[in-house]
């Protein structure tokens, strides 16, 4: 059997060497291989009829999630045995020092906690531009390597975006009780904004020596509602905005939080940069009627099974864009749509308008059913979809409207106005091709009449192309 | 070897063409057809002669309820528009064509792979597969590792775990998944000619049964002829406007 391995036994042309780790998910061996000159570990997991197959799902979830990544900040993939036969996972062995060490004698200097947390954190985005989620960022799982960065180990726990979650079943919630964020417990294994949380935490240990939220064995759920201690409180040293970042962090609702671990990154790097809020000034945690409403918001909120509800929005801002379906080769269109990508990205909550003027055309008898006034119509809306759908919007959020008009400014701008319109989107005047100036006049009257913001949008060049024409 | 799996046609040849071509493009070896080869659409002499040929050639190809509907002269159970069609198709097939579709069989079995139109549990009752639990029943009633179907037109993933736990997963077209074989799984490749997700594009999967992976995809074809050709044919507009919007 595999987890019985022993020193100088040859699995698959890999040297076994000594054992590192022996736990209740498996088993870690040195392994040398002739011709790798990096050095390399086997992870092998406890199988066999009594073991738990929580274990078994999270090698399988390391062993599928670890070859697709790459980059300084993760250890190298290099093989995998049969699953079924003889499951083991040979990767790169990352030298440095466990983060676990380093935090291991208490608080931290600030100058350490920034340069540390700012390598957590660009580990953490390289992962999630790879699709990657962890699920347990802790200080075990981050090494810091001898050049400076941060690389992430551990991935039996984490999800892959474009792959099936055989850990989306699970009962219970994966990861670090101590680091466990609130979408955890309530089992949402689809927002990267979890792992944010989790480095929220471990910024709190680092910089204050304690946990968060109290000691390992506590009640995971209190992530829904406790307010932690203020970290200036622990380390009086830690300046208003170290607390602003790592409280900020630690927001229960993930939309308050950093939306990206890039940005956690950016301001531990340029603290003159950090937006103050309350957080910063903070000087003690919620008391405790506070904490007891905090407790009954958000048991209210997320009911007895503790569901995760769409946020709630007061007001559903409206976008518009104007697409010019005559002309879908115009150099204009992916701008416009990238743009409004950009637009709709501000928020889950806007909705999209997407209206083409197209001219008004005589009918003809016995015309071909595609050159009819309908079918003309139909086509329009038909480019439209087209046109709209890389944006992968929900149907609820979006419409589209062929409009058969004259006159587009004016059916723009009287289209907004009747829909509550917030913002226009349309493409500016193009360079000196004569039949663009159908857009220049509509581009320019839409601006000026309209009772709402215009967003006009200019390709790259366009500019100067006019000026030189 | 690389599977082909291309279900609910419905008549649309434009976009079985472009399923077939993109499919070999990437080496695609064998191919099974998973029922529904017509109604809705306005080609099906077309259709059936073309996967009549792959027939010939070792394809797997499985009945639908529509291509039985042909046959028994029911298909009053589905909707007017589908029985419309229906009507239409028997008139222009040929009882060559007819009996082909009649000869088809509900499920194939192959070593590991069970290929069926709706549920391995009740193929004959043409259920639809919804939930995990759905899914589950179809899975268990085949006994196979891997179950491949069409009929709700859609691309999904389901899975059933060591642990027994059944769940669903969206596939992102063109990505590879990894279906390793000691969990249980059931794919359901979407419709090639008749999608209704808003994107008109036709939908297959590619299985891999040697790396354990399948990657579903969406194809774009010229959906604008097929819709106009449906509007020539006579048949219900809301199939030409359906073709057009994958609504």
């Amino acid at each position: 059997m595999l987890d019985q391995l022993t020193r100088g036994k040859e699995i698959d042309g890999f040297a076994v060497g000594e054992p590192m780790h022996e736990g209740g998910m498996g088993a870690i061996y040195r392994v040398t291989r002739e011709g790798y000159d990096v050095p390399m570990i086997m992870k092998v997991p406890r199988v066999g009829p009594n073991e738990p197959t929580e274990g078994i799902i999270s090698f399988e979830t390391e062993v599928t999630i670890l070859p697709t990544l790459s980059g300084p900040h993760v250890p190298r993939f290099i093989a995998a045995g049969d699953l079924a036969t003889t499951p083991y996972l040979v990767m790169e062995w990352i030298e440095g020092t466990s983060l676990e060490e380093f935090v291991k004698g208490g608080a931290l200097p600030v100058s350490d906690v920034v340069r540390v947390g700012a390598g957590i954190a660009d580990a953490l985005h390289s992962l999630h531009q790879q699709d990657v989620i962890h699920f347990d960022i802790k200080p075990a799982n981050v090494i810091l390597k001898h050049d400076g960065t941060a690389a992430l180990i551990d991935f039996g726990f984490a999800h892959h975006e474009r792959y099936p979650d055989l850990l989306n079943e699970e009962t219970r919630a994966a990861g670090s009780a101590p680091y466990i964020s609130p979408e955890q417990v309530l089992h949402d294994r689809s927002d990267p904004r979890s792992d944010i949380f989790s480095l929220g935490a471990v910024l709190y240990e680092m910089a204050t020596g304690k946990l968060p939220f109290g000691e390992p064995d506590t009640d995971v759920r209190n992530r829904l509602w406790l307010d932690p201690v203020p970290p200036s409180l622990h380390a009086p040293s830690v300046p208003p905005w170290l607390q602003e970042i790592i409280l900020r962090c630690l927001e229960v609702h993930a939309d308050a939080r950093y939306q990206s671990a890039a940005h956690v990154a950016f301001d531990l790097r340029n603290p003159d940069q950090v937006l103050l809020t309350a957080r910063a000034r903070k000087s003690r945690q919620a008391g405790l009627m506070n904490q007891v409403k905090r407790f009954w918001d958000a048991r209210r909120e997320h009911g007895r099974r503790l569901r995760l509800p769409n946020a709630q929005v007061s007001r559903s801002p409206i976008i518009m864009v104007a697409v010019d379906t005559t002309h879908m080769d115009d150099e204009r269109q992916p701008a416009i749509r990238r743009v409004t990508a950009q637009i709709l990205s501000v928020s889950a909550e806007f909705r999209l308008i997407c209206v083409s003027v197209v001219p008004t055309t005589p009918l003809m008898d016995g015309a071909e059913a595609s050159e009819t006034a309908s079918g003309i119509h139909l086509e329009h809306l038909v480019r439209l979809r087209h046109w709209v759908e890389p944006l992968r919007m929900p149907a609820q959020r979006l419409s589209l409207h062929a409009i058969e008009s004259p006159d587009a400014a004016k059916t723009i701008v009287e289209f907004a106005r009747a829909n509550n319109v917030d913002l226009i989107v349309i493409g500016a005047p193009g360079p000196d091709q004569p039949d663009r100036s159908w857009w220049r006049s509509v581009a320019s009257t839409v601006t000026a009449n309209a009772h709402c913001s215009v967003h006009v949008v200019r390709t790259a060049g366009g500019r100067e192309a006019e000026e030189e024409g | 070897m690389l599977v082909a799996l291309l279900a609910d046609i419905h008549s649309n040849l434009e976009a079985l063409q472009a399923c077939l071509k993109h499919a070999a493009e990437r080496g695609a070896e064998r191919f099974a057809f998973l029922g529904d080869l017509v109604g809705y659409g306005p080609d099906p002499a077309a259709v059936v002669d073309l996967i009549a040929g792959y027939a010939s050639r070792g394809a797997v190809v499985i009945r639908g309820n529509h291509d039985e509907a042909v046959q028994t002269g029911g298909g009053r159970e589905l909707n007017d528009e589908a029985h419309e069609s229906i009507e239409w198709t028997r008139d222009a097939l040929t009882d060559a064509q007819k009996t082909f579709l009649a000869s088809l069989p509900l499920t194939v079995r192959n070593d590991s792979v069970c290929f069926v139109h709706s549920s391995a549990a009740a193929p004959e009752k043409w259920p639809y597969i919804h939930s995990a639990a759905e899914a589950r029943a179809s899975i268990e009633a085949a006994g196979a590792t891997y179950v491949f179907s069409g009929h709700v037109h859609e691309q999904v993933l389901y899975f059933k775990t060591m642990a027994g736990k059944t769940a669903a997963f969206h596939p992102i077209s063109g990505s590879a998944v990894p279906i390793h074989s000691h969990h249980s799984w059931l794919g359901i490749v979407g419709s090639v000619g008749q999608p209704r997700d808003g994107n008109p594009a036709a939908a297959y999967a590619l299985f891999d049964d040697a790396k354990e992976e399948m990657t579903f995809f969406r194809v774009p074809y010229d959906h604008l002829t097929t819709a106009s050709k449906i509007r020539r044919a006579g048949l219900p507009e809301w199939l030409a406007h359906r073709i057009e919007n994958a609504v």
